[in-house]
């Protein structure tokens, strides 16, 4: 059936239910079925393998449970990135475009650095550069594993797992199973640079990747996702991690070079006894993004840091929804996030504490500010916090303001005109995030790509 | 310098300044002293140029400009400077931080070529010791979990980076022990010229024995009632302000 063609004659003579035919369920899973097919013809003998097994499994998921209903579900009540994509790249599902563009520039080889490149979803091994020793980092592909437990279903269990994580899975060509081997301390970090390339047609990617850092090893992962080109592009990825008693992640999630970008992304974190995880997920750049931090603390004396910061401007959207499961007794959470908005530009702040009856003696922090730059810029913000345990510590804060009357005056009364006051204000609210990075090289980084965020906005 | 005619100001539609004739000449400290709610920080606000206080009238003439005309930066670059009673604290910003754009965008207004960081430093290092204040505190969150003699030494400091013309300390005395104090009025001696002038805003005449007022105000009810030198201070401190008070109601 072609239903594009039919929603384009409906858009004609009768607008208003155009949207109806486009995402009737029976219609989109038929189109996501008929495209898993064609796809599946492309595998190549690769059908019998486990990860083929596991896309089959999320398909029928998928099948049961579509798409979330942007605007009118809970969880996607101010973000519709399910209109989009089944308007826009549905056609193109499944679909791999090999890329001859060059993405050099886009690539910092300078830093001192694991670089791992995909491009479109597919790993470059030309333009990657992996210089830890191979007793330090192992990578492996995903299409290729024989081991269960990596690419399980486990991810589809997640608090937040939707219908754009089961299309993920159910379509992922290939990723990267990273391994640190236990007591191993990564000294370079890796850079994952994910790039969609959208110079000649619109792209859809969807990225799988797992990372799994195995007992008191530490490492720091950087993923960084980039497009390149001025057609619309979306993508829709999932990052697993797992961190193994005691170890140590540093993890960071970069928007920056994103121009008209859709992305959800899925980042979902296992925790065990006494490990230390900590996301930072910084969105300067992008159209429309939806973020999905899961972290389930399955352990004791564990500590999880979630960081974040948005700087908007113009019709951007960007919907940061995190949910930390505390399951056991003696662990912490602590979760920061900023947004700075200015024009007609719109943020979400979702933010779930979970804290089960045997986790007693949890600490839980919560606090999310906000600074609105001009009337019509719109945050929304929820804390959610469900805690069944009766001995625990949690808190949570939200605030929303404009920038501080008595801050500017002082720095105008200092001979500051108001455009570098209020850049030196702004500065410093979102730096604040970005100090609590540990990774030194991408503290500099960050702060240099602020400066130059906040001197667009002079 | 400075020449100021019948001002008038309110805040929050209520008028605190009721027509304040004051004369500044180049070389000169005033002194303006009051009971609270007399409209002296007022009058300080509205010479910095503070957007929440309304100037209902009057003419404020600061070396041939009409000061009243201006934003906030454009009369810190022509030579306004206001010592704050209470400070502001900026988390995340030093003084370091913001001073030197600071700097350069008054020296770009004065045709002046933009400091670079070596010379920024050495004329740090030597302001710095003029109100005994150290480095590290000006590479702090501004304000953050200062001090009161740190609030206003760095208040000082400040002053002495930008030379201003005119120099308005509102309540500089106030929350400071008397060492902080001795240090903070040596600064401001040592920053006096014939070329400069300043307004000392206070309550007591505490202040007045380290920085040695010309002429000494009386602002009661947003009017200048009493005017003298250095002694009606002296007479203030003894007799307190009732008199000033029953002068005022019986002129009214």
């Amino acid at each position: 059936m072609n239903w594009k063609k039919k929603g384009t004659i409906g858009l004609r003579k009768r607008p208003v239910n155009l949207l109806d035919i486009i995402m009737d369920h029976t219609t989109v899973i038929n189109t996501v079925q008929e495209k898993f097919n064609s796809f599946e013809k492309g595998l190549n003998g690769e059908a019998n393998s486990l990860l083929h097994k596991a896309r089959k499994g999320s398909l029928e998921s998928l099948s049961k449970n579509g798409f979330p209903k942007g605007g009118k579900d809970e969880e996607y009540k101010y973000t519709d990135l399910t209109s989009p994509l089944v308007k826009d790249f549905i056609e193109i599902l499944g679909q791999t475009e090999e890329s001859k563009e060059s993405f050099e520039d886009l690539i910092d080889y300078d830093l001192d650095a694991n670089i791992v490149v995909f491009v479109n979803g597919q790993f470059s091994n030309e333009l990657s550069k992996i210089i830890s020793p191979e007793t330090q980092i192992k990578i492996a592909s995903l299409a290729k594993e024989s081991n269960s437990e990596a690419i399980s279903h486990s991810n589809e269990s997640g608090a937040q797992a939707d219908g754009f994580l089961l299309l993920n899975n159910a379509f992922a060509q290939d990723g990267a199973i990273i391994t640190i081997p236990r007591n191993v301390t990564v000294e370079k970090p890796v850079v994952i640079y994910y790039i969609s390339d959208a110079t000649k047609r619109k792209s859809l990617v969807q990225p799988r990747n797992v990372f799994m850092a195995e007992e008191n090893s530490e490492v720091q992962i950087i993923e960084s996702f980039k497009s390149k080109g001025t057609n619309e592009n979306f993508t829709n990825t999932s990052t697993q991690i797992k961190v193994e008693k005691n170890a140590r992640v540093q993890h960071a999630k970069l928007q920056i070079e994103l121009d008209e970008a859709y992305h959800v992304g899925n980042t979902q974190v296992l925790q065990e006894d006494g490990s230390t995880f900590t996301n930072t997920t910084i969105t300067f750049g992008g159209k429309s993004i939806r973020n999905n931090l899961d972290i389930e603390i399955d352990g004791s004396g564990a500590e999880a840091n979630m960081f974040g910061l948005f700087v908007l401007n113009e019709k951007q959207h960007v919907d940061n929804h995190t949910s930390v499961d505390h399951k056991k007794p003696h662990s912490l959470s602590n979760e920061f996030y900023k947004g700075i908005l200015d024009d007609s530009s719109e943020g979400v702040f979702n933010g779930k504490i979970f804290v089960r009856q045997d986790a007693q003696k949890t600490n839980a922090f919560q606090s999310n500010n906000n600074i609105l730059l001009s009337d019509k810029a719109t945050i929304n913000t929820k804390p959610q916090l469900e805690i069944w345990a009766d001995d625990v510590k949690c808190s949570h804060g939200a605030t929303t303001g404009q920038i501080d009357e008595n801050q500017m005056f002082y720095l105008r009364a200092r001979g500051l005109d108001k455009d570098h006051a209020r850049a030196i204000l702004l500065h410093a609210f979102a730096q604040e995030v970005i100090d609590k990075i540990k990774i030194e090289p991408l503290k500099d980084f960050l702060t240099k790509k602020l400066e130059e965020r906040l001197s667009d906005e002079l | 310098m400075l020449k100021i005619e019948n001002l008038q100001a309110s805040v929050e539609e209520k008028q605190i300044l009721n027509g304040i004739n004051l004369e500044v000449k180049a070389g000169e400290v005033h002194a303006i002293m009051g009971p609270n709610g007399s409209g002296k920080s007022t009058l300080a606000s509205v010479l910095a140029g503070k957007e929440e206080y309304e100037v209902e009238g009057g003419k404020v003439d600061f070396n041939g400009i009409d000061l009243l005309e201006l934003a906030p930066e454009e009369r810190a670059r022509e030579g306004i400077f206001l010592a704050f009673q209470y400070p502001v604290e900026i988390p995340g910003v030093s003084t370091t931080n913001f001073l030197k754009t600071a700097i350069n965008q008054v020296r770009e207004h004065k045709g002046l070529d933009k400091l670079d960081a070596v010379s920024f430093l050495k004329l740090m290092k030597e302001k710095m010791k003029l109100v005994e204040i150290d480095q590290s505190l000006l590479s702090r969150s501004l304000n953050e979990g200062f001090s009161g003699g740190e609030k206003k030494r760095n208040e000082i400091f400040q002053m002495a980076m930008l030379e201003p013309k005119l120099a308005i300390l509102d309540e500089t005395d106030s929350g400071l022990d008397i060492d902080a104090l001795r240090i903070v009025a040596n600064g401001v001696n040592k920053l006096r010229s014939s070329e400069n002038a300043t307004i000392v805003v206070t309550h007591y005449q505490r202040l007045l024995d380290y920085i040695v007022p010309d002429f000494v105000h009386v602002l009661y009810n947003g009017r200048i009632v009493k005017s003298g030198t250095k002694e009606l201070a002296l007479e203030l401190e003894e007799k307190g302000y009732d008199w000033i008070k029953e002068e005022a109601s019986q002129l009214a």
